[in-house]
């Protein structure tokens, strides 16, 4: 692997795990929500 | 290239590519026809539980999708409408398709099913594998009646948003499932006779390609003229009011006056496919409309 290819390689690696974390912190805060409207139904 | 191409590092895809497998703009629509099933709805839902259903159809959604373009890479390679999707562009691994695709799928029907209704979470598990298998893998390919059925997967987000509220299934939601049905044969038929070609050459029994252009051009007379028909349904069994039902009058009759153009023409091959693109540019406008006239009836009366 080239020294590019390496930099490449790392960010997407980056951006991947980015949209991942971002998604999963997404989901969290939605079933928190859900949690809550459903408790009070 | 020869020095660089040869040990090919596998570079890792990058989250858009995933993002793309799941058919975005497809996705629009099944978003907002979700989200006006669930508005139009009798009764009321939660806001955040009403966010989570529509959320699921977009996942489900997305996940067939994905499903689809794992199946169909080599063919969507050989098209040129579809040659630029991520899998035919080598940017990432089928089988990370095909699992991402499996992950979305499941996850959206279990979310549906314990935030929402368990009924809406079955039929949405219906409609992924209705489109992933029944029509990707097993039908497309062998029925030049492909178009209708796919128009059954389409079909099924306002029938699911319904459900979200109401959990169950009545004449209303299924005469919107059999609107989104009959409307997707000319929907698509019309594109497909401007981009026939690319279907006879990977092999897919497109109509225009088996039953030939008349035929076809015919046919799609015939879904516009049900269409009307269909349309006005849920007005004339008084489930919506005159805000809907006028809209839908216009709306189809509009539909069938750009239909009749194109049923009884014979394109020269040169001549730009005008009419046809101008009835698929208009079938895309008239769900949308349709599907908001249904909306702002519901609320105009409640």
């Amino acid at each position: 692997m080239t020294p590019e290819e390496e930099a490449e390689f790392k960010r997407r690696r980056k951006a991947r795990n980015w949209a991942l974390g971002l998604a999963l912190l997404a989901f969290v805060a939605l079933f928190y929500a859900i949690t809550i409207v459903r408790m009070g139904d | 290239m020869a020095s660089t191409a040869a040990p090919t590092v596998t570079m890792p895809a990058e989250w858009r590519d995933f993002f793309a497998l799941t058919k975005p703009r497809v996705m629009s629509l099944v978003v907002f026809t979700g989200l006006a099933g669930l508005l139009a709805a009798p009764g009321s839902i939660h806001p955040v539980i009403g966010f989570t259903a529509v959320l699921c159809i977009a996942m489900g959604a997305g996940g067939a999708a994905a499903l689809n373009q794992w199946w169909e890479a080599d063919i969507d390679a050989g098209m040129k409408r579809t040659s630029k999707r991520p899998l035919p562009q080598g940017k990432l691994r089928r089988e990370d398709a095909r699992d991402f695709g499996l992950f979305l799928s499941g996850i959206s029907v279990m979310v549906m099913g314990v935030a929402v209704h368990w009924l809406a979470a079955l039929i949405l598990a219906g409609s992924i594998v209705y489109y992933a298998v029944i029509y990707t893998i097993w039908l497309k390919p062998r029925t030049p009646q492909n178009i209708v059925i796919g128009g059954g997967a389409g079909a099924f987000p306002p029938l699911i948003g319904w459900v979200a509220v109401t959990g169950e299934i009545t004449l209303m939601p299924v005469l919107l499932f059999a609107i989104i049905f009959i409307w997707t044969p000319p929907h698509f038929w019309a594109l497909a006779l401007f981009v026939k070609t690319d279907y006879a050459k990977v092999g897919i029994p497109m109509m225009p390609v088996v039953a030939g252009e008349r035929s076809t051009r015919r046919q799609i007379l015939a879904y516009s003229l049900a269409l009307l028909a269909i349309s006005l349904a849920p007005w004339l069994v008084g489930g919506t009011g005159a805000i809907y039902g006028i809209s839908a009058l216009v709306l189809s009759a509009i539909f069938l006056a750009l239909a009749i153009p194109v049923s009884f023409r014979s394109s020269t091959g040169e001549d730009g496919m005008k009419p046809e693109k101008r009835l698929f540019a208009w079938s895309v406008i008239y769900l949308f409309a349709l599907f908001t006239a249904l909306v702002a009836d519901r609320i105009v009366l409640a």
